[in-house]
């Protein structure tokens, strides 16, 4: 990592109320880092609406305005317009959101706000399950994935939601997957949202040791793996339409990535399989994409 | 300058004229009217606001709490459904203690589908720490929308302006609509004490353990019953500056009666002309229209009804297996008098239902005519 790009300031305090290895805590780090002080935080309901810290204190050094669970696309929405009536257009809105409230209960709000294409940066700390209540299958969980929801003999049967392409289905001027594997990577797209107008929705990969069934010193080294093996590829698009990819794969097995985690050690050696091979085919799909050429429209 | 105009165009005016920073609202009848203004009103530049048309009512709030947060005055506009889908939201901004302002046209709640009025839908959300005012006309929508921005920003507490589907949204009566001049004497900027403020950071609704919960519960207590100081002076201020009266209670020819009817909205208008008549034959009656629910004016509800034997109280409104909601306030207020009079509870109109003069002297003969109540709830119109 090039040190000389960091932000000095740190603006996540010590003595939050994170688990040891916390995923979601390094994002939020990083991603405060690269924003810097100009920035208020919404937080609807997820982990982090307990790692900011009890009343009176905050572990944040922005502002934080905590929001119903459904809402962080709304409240954001609200807050930017808000903002921009006292001509405070420079301040940056960061939603920050888990899979639940990006994925399931805050859909809609978030639809809506995309789609109207607010001044707001929308930031999923993806963790892949309902961990704050204690492990329940969101639709962010994986196939196959052991929850307190999706026993092991009823493991989820469906595959993770494709929360990028819906986003991407918006049209909006910027949609990148990111990493706390990646850190320079996270820390650049998030410096770049802040010059682009419009919405900017980043979905970051957040290993959670607890949640994932890992030792909690490995949750850098799982998050790289899951870009490593296809997983979670790392990538941009821009206007809906032009794909880039940032990080190439070193290709490695996914049986390598699942066999970490004891959220999947129930599987089979065919169950694992078919994850590979759908992997195999979504990163296939991704590179079709990512060799289309921009939209352009040329009259007759 | 007086215009003639619908009561949902009043509410527009009067957020036009409170230079309102931000409106987020979703279309739902019969409140649409006052959002397509607000729309119009701002694509003319006549309002300089942001206008966010969103995907829900539920977002419709989030959108004014954060918009309040950040410092801005926020308005939205809502019914039944669409008060309902907010629930949740409407205690967020109490909790937050954010002086959103929302104008409800109350309309009766589905199954089965009905668009036309009754306020079971704003009174199902007394426990959500919102200020709530009842209006009769169209010039009292206007006035009291400016009043509760005022009263609301004071107290650090949102506020709705409730008034009736039709009889008074879609309803054109002649209003004056006042200069810009004297609202901005009336009512200045909003400047909130704290705020989302990147120099001067903090965090909002943190979580909270029982070790402060119950006093910041306390605290927003203590700033509900403020608004019994903070209301009559902002009533007298106003009729100072723009000539026109108000009360959290208004008793109607109470002297000497011996029967009291109370009322609330459009059907306060109707009693007094069936009281006029009443007293015309000789009979000792007087009416109460109820303007403010939240907080509950007891205090004057108990002075005005102390003296007399009787109260009818006519609700367009139910909560089921217990009655009118005004008549449990009532009562309420009243239990703890030396000398209380019977509580005769009427139901009436519900899903827009005309209330005529007919079924409101059939309310004030029935109370008349017995000693005290047979049942909880006497319906008046029901088909048999």
């Amino acid at each position: 990592m090039n040190h000389e790009q960091i932000h000095e300031e740190e603006l996540v305090c010590s003595g939050h109320y994170a688990c040891q290895g916390c995923g979601g805590v390094i994002a939020m780090r990083h991603a405060l880092r690269a924003l810097g002080p100009n920035t208020i935080v919404v937080i609807p309901a997820c982990c982090w609406s307990v790692i900011a810290g009890p009343f009176p204190y905050s572990a944040l050094k922005v502002p934080v305005f905590h929001a119903a669970f459904e809402t962080g696309g709304a409240t954001a929405s609200g807050v930017r317009a808000g903002l921009d009536m006292q001509g405070k257009t420079e301040v940056n809105v960061l939603a920050w959101a888990g899979d639940g409230g990006t994925f399931d209960i805050g859909l809609q709000s978030l639809s809506g706000a995309v789609e109207r294409n607010e001044n707001i940066i929308y930031a999923c700390y993806d963790n892949e399950a309902y961990m704050n209540t204690g492990i329940q299958r969101s639709s962010a969980t994986p196939l196959r994935a052991w929850t307190t929801t999706t026993p092991e003999l009823f493991s989820k049967e469906t595959p993770k939601k494709d929360i990028v392409q819906i986003l991407v289905g918006h049209k909006i001027p910027y949609v990148a997957t990111a990493s706390i594997g990646f850190p320079d990577d996270l820390q650049a797209k998030f410096r770049k949202a802040k010059t682009i107008e419009g919405t900017k929705f980043i979905h970051i990969l957040a290993p959670c040791p607890p949640g994932w069934k890992y030792s909690s010193e490995l949750t850098i080294r799982v998050a790289r793996l899951a870009a490593h093996c296809k997983v979670f590829p790392i990538y941009e698009v821009f206007d809906g339409e032009h794909y880039v990819i940032n990080l190439e794969p070193e290709g490695k097995p996914v049986a390598e990535y699942l066999a970490m985690q004891g959220r999947f050690s129930h599987l089979t050696e065919r169950q694992i399989q078919e994850i590979q091979a759908r992997v195999d085919y979504d990163w296939e799909h991704l590179l079709h994409k990512a060799m289309l050429e921009k939209f352009e429209f040329r009259g007759a | 300058m007086k215009k003639v105009i619908m009561g949902n165009h009043a509410v527009s005016h009067a957020v036009r004229l409170a230079r309102t920073q931000v409106v987020a609202a979703y279309p739902i009848t019969p409140q649409t009217q006052i959002v397509e203004e607000l729309s119009n009103m701002c694509a003319e530049g006549k309002l300089r606001a942001k206008f966010i048309k969103v995907e829900s009512e539920h977002s419709a709030m989030a959108c004014c709490i954060g918009a309040a947060a950040a410092g801005s005055r926020a308005f939205t506009a809502t019914s039944s459904q669409g008060l309902a889908l907010m629930h949740e939201l409407l205690h967020w901004a109490a909790g937050a203690r954010l002086p959103v302002v929302l104008a409800e046209v109350n309309r009766a709640l589905a199954p089965g589908w009905n668009i036309w009025t009754e306020q079971t839908d704003s009174l199902a959300q007394r426990d959500t720490g919102w200020l709530q005012f009842y209006c009769t006309s169209n010039q009292e929508i206007l006035d009291s929308i400016l009043i509760a921005f005022r009263v609301a920003e004071e107290v650090s507490l949102p506020a709705m302006v409730v008034y009736d589907a039709f009889y008074l949204s879609h309803t054109y009566e002649a209003v004056d609509i006042p200069e810009q001049e004297p609202v901005d004497a009336f009512l200045p900027p909003y400047e909130p004490s704290v705020k989302l403020d990147v120099d001067n950071p903090m965090a909002f609704g943190s979580l909270t353990t029982p070790e402060y919960y119950m006093e910041m519960r306390h605290k927003i207590e203590e700033a509900t019953e403020r608004v019994h100081e903070v209301l009559p002076t902002t009533y007298e201020e106003f009729g100072r500056i723009f000539g026109r009266e108000y009360k959290a209670v208004e008793p109607y020819r109470c002297d000497g009666a011996d029967l009291i009817l109370a009322t609330s909205g459009t059907v306060s208008s109707t009693a007094q002309l069936v009281i006029e008549t009443l007293r015309e034959r000789g009979m000792r009656v007087g009416g109460l229209n109820i303007r403010m629910f939240r907080p509950f004016p007891a205090r004057a509800v108990r002075e005005a009804l102390g003296r007399c034997k009787k109260v009818a109280v006519l609700d367009r409104n139910i909560s089921f297996g217990q009655g009118g909601i005004f008549a449990q306030e009532l009562k309420s207020a009243l239990c703890n008098e030396p000398h209380r009079p019977q509580v005769f509870g009427f139901i009436a109109g519900l899903g827009g239902r005309d209330i005529t003069p007919a079924s409101i002297e059939e309310v004030i003969l029935t109370a008349d005519k017995l000693d005290a109540p047979e049942r909880e709830i006497e319906w008046i119109g029901l088909k048999t």
